[in-house]
C-alpha cells in the first residue's frame, strides 16, 4: 500500500503515532463537554417547534420562578446585531419576529444546573402563529415575490457555459435526488463562556474555524476582537457540522449578562436541529455522446435546498455546479444551478460540500449512457477522463499538475475485493435478523469516479499562519487549525520534525490568541497549515544560521550542523529562545466570468475511484455491501495510517448516504432527529475495503500533498448506488436508497 | 427533585453519587467529575457510555443511577489493557476519540468469548457502538489481533 520511504521515523511519510491517542484511549482526553469552571451556570435553548411561525408573545415569568433559574435571555438581550452568518449575516441569534425553520432559538434559559435549565424550558410560554411553510425548491421559486426571508428566496444562482454544440448521436436524460445527511459528529455541541475582567468574554468550545466564529461573535456582541477569545477544547468530530455558530452567541451573551461562566451541552435531538446539514439536491441531466462513446455535451440543472439561512450555501452551490460534469473531457457544458431558501432545516457544509451530490448525478447518468451505448461503464469512463492539459469541463481551467485518472481507474479495477467472512448471517441482506428466509439474493457491481477541488477556490484569498518557538526543550509549534480528529496536529508535528530531525516537537493549544490558520474544512489544512509550518521551519533555520554567523545550517539528529561543525541546540539557543512566524498564501484563484462561470476557479483537484459489490434481497429491498475498493491519489501521504483513516471514515459516511442517512421532514418538521430513527452505519454495515493509495506529488503544493479528507466520501455513494441498480434492475433515482426503490 | 445518595465502587474506588429517580448512571458519574464515559445520544444507540455494572455490559445512559446501590462499576479506566491500547494505536482505531472508551469496554467483552473470534463476530459484537470517524476497520482489526495474541495464536 505504501511506497518505500526515506526520511526518519518521526517525519513526513511515516505512520507517526497521534499525540492525542493515549489520552483518547484512556478516556482522559478533555472534550469541550468535559470542561468545568467553578461557579458556572448552565444554559438551555428554547426552540421553535414549527417550520415557519410568527412570534406573537413570549412570557418567561413562570420559568424565572422555577428554582435555580437565573436569567431568561431573548432577542432583547442581544447587545448589537441580532444576526449571524458564516458568509452573509442573515440568521437571527434569537427569533424576534419570525422563525423560519424548526429549532430556531427564541430564548436561552440560564440556571444553576443543567437539569433546572432544561426543566424551565417547558415554563417559557411562547405563542406562535403558525405560517404556511415553504418546503420544496419549486415552491420557493414560485414564491419569490413574497420571499420567506427579506434577502429573497434565491441565495445564489450560477450559470456555467462552455462550448455550443449540444447535439449528439445518443442522448440520455435523467433526474436524481439526494437526501439531507447529518454530519453526526459524535460529541454533541458543548461549550463554556466566561466573562473576562475587561468587559469581554472567552469561550472554550469545539469549532472548525476559530476566527470566523470570533468575527461573528464580535459583530453580535459589539466588541473588538481583543475582547472576544475562543479556545478550542477537544473536538469530537466535525465533518462540516462545526463551521457555523450554534451555541456560541447564546453562551457569550449569557456570560456577559450574568457575569458568570455559563455552559451548555446539546442533546442529540437538539444537535440535529441546531447545525446545518448536507444540502438535499435535485439534479436533472442531459448527456450526449457519439456512438463510440465520446462525450459531446453535459447539460445539468442543479437545485439545492438551502433551508432558510445561507450558511455556506453559496460555495456549496459553486462546488455542486463546477463538479456537475465530473472529471471528464466534455466539449460543451451547460450547468444551471441555484440554491434557494425553504422552511426546511438549514443546509450547509458537509464533507464533500456539494460535489457529493454532483458526483451521484453525473456518475449515475453516465451509467445510463453506457447501457444505452452497450459499452462497459468502466470503459466509458476510461475513454473520457481528463488528462494533463485538458480544459476542466465546467470552468475550462487547464488541468495541470497530476491527473492520474486512467491510473486510478486501472488501480481500482485491478484491486481484488478483500476476503469476506464466510457465511455468517451478517454477510446477507437483513444481517443477523435473518430476514432473507431462503430468498435468492442478487449481486451487482458498481463503479464511480469522484473529483473535487481542495481549498476554497472561486477567488477567495486563502492563507494560513503558523509560528514556531525554539528553546532548550525543543520546538513549540503554534497553529490555530482545529484538530477535529482528522489528525492535523500530527501532520504539523511531522512537518516540523522532518525539518528538525531529532528535536522534540510539542504543540500549543489552538485559540484566537494566535493568528488565522483558517477553517479545518475543504480538505485544506494539511496543505495550508502544513505549508505554513514548513515555511516557519525555513525561517527558523535562517535565524539559527544568523546566530552562528554562517550562511546556512541543517539539523541532524538534534544537532545544528554548520559546515563541518555540529552544535548542541542548547549551546546555540541557550536561554534565548527564538520565535518565528510564517504566513503561507495559497495559489490565487478567480471567480468565474459573470456570463459563463469559466475561469481559473480552483487551485487544483483531488481524484478518486470507488467500486462496490452489493447483494440485494429482492423481496424486502434490503442491501448489504459485500466489498468495496478504492484508488485515490493523495499526492504524498504525510501519515499513511491517518490517510487510511480518512479514506475508511469517508467511505462509511458514503455508505450512510447511499443506504440510510437522511433527516426526513413532513411540512418542514423533522421526523427522525434521534439516533434511534436516523441510522448511521455500524461495524456490522462496514464491508472490508481494499485501498490503492497513489502518491503523485501535486507540483503546486509545497509539501506535494493533495487533500485527503473529502475524496473518500465523493464517489463511494455513487458506486454503491450503481451496484444496487445493477443488482436490482431498478432505476435508483435517489439516495439514500429505500427498500421500495429496490424491491423487484 | 429530591437527591438521593447512591454508594458505588467506580473503577475500584468507593464513591457516593447524587441522583434523582430520573438520573442516569452516565449523568451521575459525569456530574461527580468522572468523564471517562461520554454520551452522544443518551438513548442507548451509540455505545459511547458502554460500562460494566456488576459484571454485565450495559449502556450507562439507560441505567438509572438509583438502581446501582452497592454496584461495582467498571469503565475504561479499570478495563483498559495494554495490548488492546497498543492494537488501537497500531491500527488507526482512534480519530476524534469520543467513541473510544466505549469501544474499549465493548471490545473487552467481545474478547472474553470462550473461543477465537471471527471478523463477522467482532463486527456483530461491536455493532452497538457508533464511530463516525474511522469506518470501523481499524477497530475490528485491533480486536482480532488482540484476540489472536491472547489466545497464543500466531
Amino acid at each position: 500500500m505504501t511506497a518505500t520511504r526515506t526520511g526518519h521515523a518521526h517525519g513526513v511519510g511515516s505512520s507517526v503515532t497521534r499525540p492525542d491517542v493515549g489520552a483518547k484511549i484512556a478516556g482522559t482526553f478533555e472534550y469541550s463537554n468535559d470542561v468545568r469552571i467553578p461557579g458556572m451556570l448552565f444554559g438551555a435553548t428554547k426552540r421553535c417547534p414549527h417550520a415557519h411561525a410568527r412570534l406573537i408573545g413570549l412570557d418567561a415569568s413562570r420559568a424565572l420562578a422555577h428554582p435555580g433559574v437565573v436569567r431568561v435571555l431573548t432577542a432583547d438581550d442581544v447587545p448589537t446585531a441580532n444576526l449571524l452568518g458564516h458568509i452573509i449575516s442573515d440568521q437571527p441569534v434569537f427569533v424576534r419576529d419570525v422563525s423560519r425553520c424548526e429549532g430556531e432559538a427564541v430564548a436561552f434559559v440560564v440556571a444553576t444546573s443543567q437539569e433546572a435549565a432544561w426543566a424551565a424550558l417547558e415554563l417559557v410560554d411562547v405563542t406562535w402563529e403558525v405560517l404556511p411553510a415553504v418546503t420544496t425548491i419549486d415552491a420557493s421559486i414560485a414564491g419569490a415575490d413574497a420571499p420567506l426571508h427579506p434577502m429573497g428566496n434565491v441565495i445564489r444562482e450560477l450559470h456555467i457555459e462552455r462550448g455550443d454544440d449540444f447535439t449528439a448521436d445518443v442522448i440520455v436524460e435523467a433526474s436524481w435526488e439526494t437526501g439531507r445527511q447529518d454530519q453526526l459528529f459524535l460529541a454533541p455541541e458543548s461549550a463554556v463562556a466566561y466573562p473576562t475582567g475587561d468587559g469581554g468574554v472567552t469561550l472554550i468550545l469545539a469549532t472548525q474555524d476559530l476566527h470566523t466564529d470570533q468575527h461573528q461573535l464580535c459583530s453580535v456582541l459589539g466588541l473588538p476582537p481583543d475582547r472576544v477569545h475562543l479556545i478550542n477544547s477537544g473536538i469530537g468530530g466535525a465533518f462540516g457540522g462545526r463551521e457555523d455558530i450554534t451555541l456560541q452567541a447564546h453562551l457569550a451573551i449569557a456570560a456577559l449578562a450574568t457575569g458568570r461562566p455559563v455552559k451548555t451541552t446539546y442533546r442529540r435531538g437538539e444537535s440535529f436541529l441546531a447545525h446545518p446539514k448536507r444540502h438535499p439536491a435535485r439534479l436533472s441531466y442531459r448527456v450526449g455522446a457519439t456512438r463510440d462513446g465520446d462525450l459531446r455535451f453535459v447539460e445539468a440543472r442543479v437545485d439545492l435546498d438551502g433551508g432558510p439561512y445561507a450558511s455556506t450555501s453559496q460555495p456549496v452551490l459553486g462546488s455542486a455546479c463546477y463538479f456537475a460534469a465530473g472529471p471528464y473531457r466534455v466539449p460543451s457544458v451547460r450547468v444551471d444551478g441555484r440554491v434557494v431558501r425553504t422552511n426546511n432545516p438549514i443546509s450547509g457544509a458537509m464533507r464533500g460540500f456539494g460535489a457529493v451530490q454532483a458526483c451521484f448525478g453525473i456518475e449515475s447518468t453516465l451509467d445510463l449512457l453506457a447501457d444505452r451505448l452497450g459499452i462497459d461503464p468502466v470503459a466509458l469512463r476510461r475513454r473520457n477522463v481528463l488528462a494533463e492539459g485538458d480544459p476542466f469541463p465546467t470552468s475550462g481551467q487547464i488541468v495541470r499538475g497530476q491527473t492520474p485518472l486512467v491510473e486510478l481507474i486501472d488501480a481500482c479495477e485491478r484491486l481484488p475485493y478483500p476476503q469476506s467472512d464466510g457465511d455468517h448471517p451478517l454477510q446477507q441482506p437483513g444481517g443477523t435478523g435473518c430476514t432473507l428466509m431462503g430468498a435468492r439474493t442478487r449481486r451487482g457491481e458498481g463503479f464511480a469516479l469522484g473529483v473535487k477541488n481542495h481549498m476554497y477556490g472561486e477567488g477567495v484569498r486563502e492563507y494560513s499562519w503558523a509560528s514556531i518557538t525554539l528553546n532548550r526543550g525543543g520546538l513549540i509549534v503554534s497553529s490555530s487549525a482545529s484538530e477535529c480528529g482528522q489528525g492535523i496536529l500530527t501532520v504539523l508535528t511531522q512537518v516540523a520534525s522532518d525539518a528538525f530531525p531529532g528535536v522534540p516537537v510539542t504543540l500549543a493549544s489552538p485559540s484566537t490568541y494566535m493568528k488565522y490558520s483558517g477553517s479545518s474544512s475543504a480538505s485544506r489544512q494539511s496543505w495550508m497549515s502544513g505549508s505554513a509550518v514548513l515555511g516557519a521551519t525555513r525561517l527558523l533555520r535562517e535565524r539559527l544560521a544568523e546566530r552562528l554567523g554562517v550562511d546556512a545550517v541543517t539539523i541532524d539528529d538534534g544537532l545544528v550542523v554548520a559546515g563541518e561543525t555540529r552544535h548542541r541546540l542548547d549551546d546555540v539557543v541557550g536561554g534565548d529562545e527564538i520565535t518565528v512566524e510564517y504566513e503561507y498564501e495559497a495559489p490565487v484563484t478567480h471567480r468565474g466570468v459573470e456570463q459563463t462561470g469559466t475561469g481559473d476557479v480552483h487551485v487544483s483537484w483531488m481524484f478518486v475511484a470507488h467500486k462496490a459489490l452489493v447483494d440485494v434481497d429482492p423481496e424486502l429491498g434490503l442491501c448489504t455491501i459485500v466489498g468495496l475498493a478504492t484508488a485515490q491519489d493523495v499526492g504524498r501521504a504525510i501519515n499513511p495510517r491517518e490517510v487510511r483513516g480518512q479514506i475508511l471514515g469517508g467511505i462509511a459516511q458514503g455508505i450512510g448516504l447511499a443506504l440510510n442517512e437522511s433527516l426526513e421532514t413532513r411540512d418542514g418538521v423533522s421526523l427522525n432527529n434521534s439516533l434511534t430513527d436516523y441510522l448511521v452505519p455500524t461495524a456490522a454495515d462496514m464491508p472490508p475495503v481494499a485501498i490503492a493509495m497513489l502518491e503523485h506529488p501535486d507540483p503546486l503544493s509545497p509539501l506535494g500533498i493533495k487533500g485527503a479528507g473529502e475524496p473518500s466520501s465523493l464517489s463511494s455513494t455513487a458506486a454503491i448506488a450503481a451496484a444496487v441498480r445493477r443488482a436490482s434492475g431498478r432505476e435508483i433515482r435517489r439516495v439514500p436508497i429505500r427498500p421500495w426503490d429496490v424491491i423487484a | 427533585m429530591t437527591e438521593h445518595h447512591v454508594e458505588i465502587v467506580l473503577d475500584g474506588v468507593s464513591m457516593t453519587l447524587e441522583a434523582s429517580p430520573a438520573t442516569s448512571l452516565l449523568r451521575a458519574i459525569r456530574d461527580a467529575g468522572h468523564t471517562e464515559m461520554q454520551g452522544a445520544c443518551e438513548q442507548g444507540e451509540c455505545g459511547s457510555c458502554t460500562v460494566v455494572v456488576d459484571g454485565r455490559v450495559q449502556n450507562a445512559c439507560l441505567t438509572p443511577a438509583m438502581s446501582c446501590e452497592s454496584a461495582v462499576v467498571e469503565t475504561v479506566a479499570s478495563l483498559l489493557r495494554e495490548d488492546l491500547a497498543a492494537a488501537f494505536v497500531r491500527n488507526g482505531a482512534v480519530q476524534c476519540g469520543f467513541c473510544t472508551p466505549g469501544f474499549v469496554v465493548a471490545a473487552e467483552e467481545a474478547l472474553a468469548a470462550d473461543r477465537p473470534l471471527t471478523a463477522a463476530e467482532v463486527r456483530e459484537r461491536l455493532a452497538g457502538n457508533v464511530c463516525r470517524c474511522t469506518g470501523y476497520l481499524g477497530i475490528i482489526d485491533a480486536v482480532l489481533e488482540v484476540d489472536r495474541e491472547r489466545r497464543g495464536a500466531p
